[in-house]
């Protein structure tokens, strides 16, 4: 794990109507972790992602990838929406969704080619639906499409990775080909978050975690701070998971 | 051009120039929002009218654009207040808009080319003598200009901004985080729904407009699962439509742009009924083999539970599953033709390949994973989700 510091979040405060999501949120995130944010539902972890790229806009605090503001460091960021958040009746094919990683990197106008579709194919194969390349989108499985969408972040070839709960609705065969995928990109180097639910997967699955209820409650290494007294905190019950070390 | 020719060209002109954006409101749910622009440009029309004193005028265009523009914004500011929905939003705003438009149009316009009926249902009929003059020399009908500038504009925009236009429209969420602003494309589609809507409004009327917009998208999307394809069908229904409906005034002696209109709904009838995989037909026929296959299912399972000759028995299986004769019969000869039985003496076997099929069926049924079964889905609908 490298000192360098991937993603800094200062001060950051986002609100919708008035209320407070995410209060106040300071947050330092180190090059090539596997991170989860977990949290109870409503606690801002999707919106934590959203307002770190861009997607929202907070009213107060400053977010910065290696050092620089989001909108410049755009090439270096891949974002993995909810599976819920697009309409899969849309008229496209998964090879199609999975082009859609390229557009960044074209720019306004361009449109995406040969070298584009290729590396599109490879992203493809490597999450196994190269043989569901022209299949219409709404005919795959939820574990399927989840894949598509993995396949799209990684034709993106970024530095680091925002995933909005991707094992939500798959299949346990999915799960694991995506968790696989997930650490060979942290041993490439890379840095992967990941908004997460279960929290008995949290120790197998990543190496840190970040604890979120609209306020910050702690960030690090898994093995030392993913314990009862940290999920009472976040949970605000008393919890107790049966965590193997 | 004589004036046959003429009314066909701005016909087929305005339909496509309506189809393009359609397919984009349609995907993006947001059909309503042409009705509400259609009617909320009449203000605008109306005061560009006593500016200019001429329909075609640009400046009219852009004005009542420009109100188009406005009740995008303030249905979204309502609904931003999270005090109503969308929908009730979209029915606050247009009615009030366009009823400033009548009233102005009563009050002041009562004696000019204006008049209520032509708002709502447009004078193809007329729009093709209003002649481009420029000096003594006529340069064709005015309609037709301002139509086909809008058309090239739009179809120059399509080209340009395809990808971002499909990116934010599939996911606003990416979009975005690619620097894509989904703002600037909700807007420039609005932008190009409203001009057009205006350039199209002379000529079709406020509520026939909504129609071209949104009828041949909706027709072209349950045909196809490809965007360009979309597209493309959607021009075809609106060129179809408007040749067809123009002959089709012609015979009946009526309303060019109602004919249009209906035209298009026999096209979306048609389409509806018939499409080859998300028609009404379709699917009925779906359901029905699809209830078959669970019965052949059922009937592969009882076979596969029970060893006995007893309980294998023609007859018996009649009985017991509590099937009538015709239902048995075509589930047992359906299991025949795909060779999973065979019958000796009124007895009935699993084949190797019943029995896998069995198999597979069971364990997709258990535990959901459908990699097994990917062959199986070409042959049976029960497996295609």
């Amino acid at each position: 794990m490298g000192e360098k510091i991937a993603v800094a979040v200062d001060d950051l405060t986002v609100a919708y109507n008035y209320k407070p999501v995410l209060w106040d949120i300071d947050l330092s995130i180190p090059e090539g972790v596997l991170m989860a944010i977990v949290g109870p539902n409503g606690a801002g972890k999707s919106t934590l992602i959203k307002a770190i790229l861009g997607i929202i806009n907070p009213i107060a605090g400053s977010v910065s990838i290696y050092g620089k503001p989001y909108n410049k460091q755009r090439d270096k960021v891949a974002y993995v929406p909810q599976k819920g958040s697009v309409d899969w009746d849309f008229p496209t094919t998964a090879l199609d969704v999975v082009m859609m990683g390229t557009y960044g990197a074209l720019g306004w106008i361009k449109r995406p080619g040969a070298k584009q579709k290729k590396q599109a194919l490879e992203a493809l194969e490597k999450v196994g639906m190269l043989a569901f390349k022209g299949r219409q989108i709404s005919q795959l499985s939820g574990g399927q499409q989840q894949r598509i969408f993995l396949a799209r972040a990684l034709v993106q070839h970024a530095a680091i990775y925002f995933m909005d709960e991707p094992f939500q609705g798959v299949d346990a065969t999915t799960e694991i080909a995506i968790i696989n995928i997930l650490k060979e990109l942290r041993k490439a180097g890379k840095t992967v978050i990941v908004v997460h639910h279960d929290l008995q997967t949290v120790p197998e699955y990543f190496d840190w975690v970040t604890f979120l209820n609209v306020k910050h409650i702690a960030t690090g290494p898994v093995k030392d701070i993913f314990n009862d007294d940290n999920l009472t905190k976040t949970y605000g019950i008393n919890y107790k998971v049966a965590v193997q070390k | 051009m004589n004036s046959e020719l003429a009314i066909i060209l701005i016909a087929c002109l305005t339909s496509v120039a309506c189809a393009i954006p359609g397919v984009f409101l349609v995907l993006r749910k947001m059909a309503l929002i042409s009705d509400a622009i259609s009617h909320s440009i009449l203000p605008g029309i109306v005061i560009g009218f006593f500016i200019t004193e001429d329909l075609a005028s640009p400046w009219l265009i852009l004005l009542a654009a420009f109100s188009g523009i406005i009740t995008v914004v303030l249905v979204e500011a309502i609904q931003k207040t999270g005090l109503v929905k969308e929908d009730t939003a979209i029915g606050l705003v247009f009615p009030a808009l366009f009823s400033i438009g009548v009233l102005l149009i009563a009050i002041y316009a009562s004696d000019i080319h204006l008049d209520a009926d032509a708002v709502l249902v447009g004078r193809l009929e007329y729009a093709a003598f209003d002649q481009l003059m420029i000096g003594n020399e006529s340069y064709g009908p005015k309609s037709m200009w301002t139509i086909s500038t809008t058309l090239l504009i739009t179809l120059a925009l399509l080209f340009a901004f395809y990808k971002e236009l499909k990116l934010s429209t599939f996911d606003i969420g990416l979009s975005s985080a690619l620097g894509f602003s989904p703002v600037l494309m909700h807007y420039g589609l609005m932008s190009i729904a409203s001009v057009t809507t205006v350039v199209s409004f002379d000529a079709v009327g406020a509520i026939l407009v909504v129609a071209l917009m949104i009828a041949p998208a909706a027709a072209a999307y349950l045909l196809t699962t490809d965007l360009n394809k979309m597209i493309l069908l959607s021009v075809l229904f609106g060129i179809v439509s408007a040749v067809g409906g123009y002959y089709f005034a012609v015979w009946l002696d009526a309303s060019i742009s109602g004919s249009i209109t209906t035209v298009l709904g026999l096209i979306f009838l048609l389409v509806y009924l018939f499409a080859p995989s998300k028609g009404l037909i379709a699917v009925l026929f779906r359901q029905k083999r699809q209830r078959i296959e669970v019965s052949l299912l059922t009937f592969l399972l009882h076979l596969n539970n029970h060893d006995s000759e007893e309980e294998r028995r023609v007859g018996h299986l009649q009985e017991h599953i509590n099937w009538g004769k015709v239902r048995s019969q075509t589930v047992l000869d359906l299991a025949e033709k795909n060779n999973m039985i065979n019958v000796q003496n009124q007895v009935v076997f699993l084949t190797k390949k019943g029995l896998e099929f069995t198999e597979k069926a069971l364990d997709y049924i258990i535990t959901n994973k459908d990699e097994k079964i990917e062959d199986m889905k070409n042959d049976f609908f029960l497996f295609r989700g």
